[in-house]
C-alpha cells in the first residue's frame, strides 16, 4: 500500500515539474508547480515529517505561490508574449538536462548498499522533538535568519519603490 | 506502517535527482525569468526532499532543521527576487532575460 503511494506520489511529482518546465502559459506552470509541492507534502508525511509537510503546504503553496501567481498577473503575462529560445538551443537543454541526470545517478549508484537504519524513531518529525532541536541547536542560525527576513524586506520594498529620493 | 520500513532510502536518493535534473532543465530550456526563478524553487525542494529522506532515515532531526532554514531563505530569496523582477519589467517592459546580456561577454 505504501509502496503504491509512493510510486504515485512520485509519479505526479515528476509529471508536474515536466510540465511547469514544457507548459506554454506562465499561469499554468504556476498551478503545476503547486500541485508539485503538494506532491512533496505528501512525501514528507510518508517519512513522518507531519509538521514539515504542514510548513511546506503553507510556506510555498500558501505564500511563494501566492507571490509568483500576483506577479504572474500584475505583469500580465500570457501565452502571447511568452518568449521562446531556438529549436537547436532547446535541444541542448534537454541533452544538458539528461546527462546531468544520467551522471548524477550513476555517481550516487553505491545507495543501494546503504546501511539499513537502526531503531527508526516515528516521532522525530514532531513539533515538539523539531522545537527541542530547533531551540537548542541552531538557535544562532534562527536569529540570523529573522536579521536575513528584515534585510530581506527592505531590499524588497527598496527596489519595489519607483525612485529613490 | 510508514514508508521507511517499506521503500530503501535510494528510491527517494533517485527522486530527488530526477527532479533536480528537471530544475536543470528548466532554467536552461525557458527565456521567461519568472519560470527560470520557479525552476530553481524546484531546485530547492529536490535538496529538501533528500533531505527530510535522510534525516526520517537516520533518526537526526538536524535534517528536518535545515529545511526549515532553507524554506526561510527560499521566501526571503523570493520577495527580493521578485521585486528585481518586477524593476526589470518596468524598464524593459519583458521579463525575456536575453534583453540582459550587458554582463554576458
Amino acid at each position: 500500500m505504501t509502496i503504491y503511494l509512493f510510486y504515485f506520489l512520485s509519479f505526479v511529482a515528476v509529471l508536474c515539474a515536466l510540465l511547469v518546465v514544457f507548459s506554454k502559459s506562465p499561469v499554468n506552470s504556476v498551478l503545476f508547480l503547486i500541485v508539485t509541492f503538494f506532491a512533496i507534502a505528501g512525501h514528507y508525511v510518508l517519512l513522518n515529517a507531519q509538521f514539515l509537510a504542514a510548513v511546506h503546504v503553507i510556506v510555498y503553496a500558501g505564500a511563494i505561490m501566492v507571490l509568483f501567481l500576483y506577479v504572474i498577473m500584475m505583469l500580465n503575462l500570457n501565452r502571447d508574449v511568452e518568449p521562446h529560445k531556438p529549436v537547436a538551443l532547446r535541444f541542448a537543454a534537454v541533452v544538458a538536462g539528461g546527462l546531468l541526470a544520467i551522471t548524477l545517478i550513476g555517481a550516487l549508484h553505491g545507495a543501494e548498499t546503504l546501511p539499513k537504519a537502526g531503531n527508526v524513531q516515528a516521532d522525530i518529525g514532531l513539533i515538539e522533538n523539531l522545537g527541542k532541536t530547533l531551540f537548542n541547536d541552531f538557535l544562532l542560525p534562527f536569529e540570523i535568519s529573522s536579521i536575513l527576513f528584515l534585510s530581506a524586506m527592505v531590499g524588497a520594498v527598496m527596489l519595489g519603490k519607483k525612485e529613490l529620493k | 506502517m510508514s514508508a521507511i520500513q517499506v521503500i530503501p532510502v535510494h528510491y527517494y536518493i533517485l527522486l530527488s535527482v530526477v527532479l533536480f535534473s528537471i530544475g536543470v532543465l528548466g532554467v536552461l530550456f525557458r527565456r521567461n525569468a519568472i519560470i527560470i526563478f520557479m525552476c530553481i524553487e524546484l531546485m530547492l525542494n529536490a535538496v529538501n526532499l533528500l533531505l527530510v529522506a535522510f534525516s526520517s532515515y537516520f533518526s537526526d532531526a538536524g535534517g528536518q532543521v535545515f529545511v526549515f532554514f532553507i524554506m526561510a531563505v527560499a521566501a526571503a530569496e523570493v520577495a527580493v527576487g521578485l521585486a528585481i523582477l518586477t524593476m526589470i519589467f518596468r524598464n524593459t517592459r519583458s521579463t525575456d532575460i536575453d534583453f540582459l546580456n550587458k554582463l554576458k561577454w
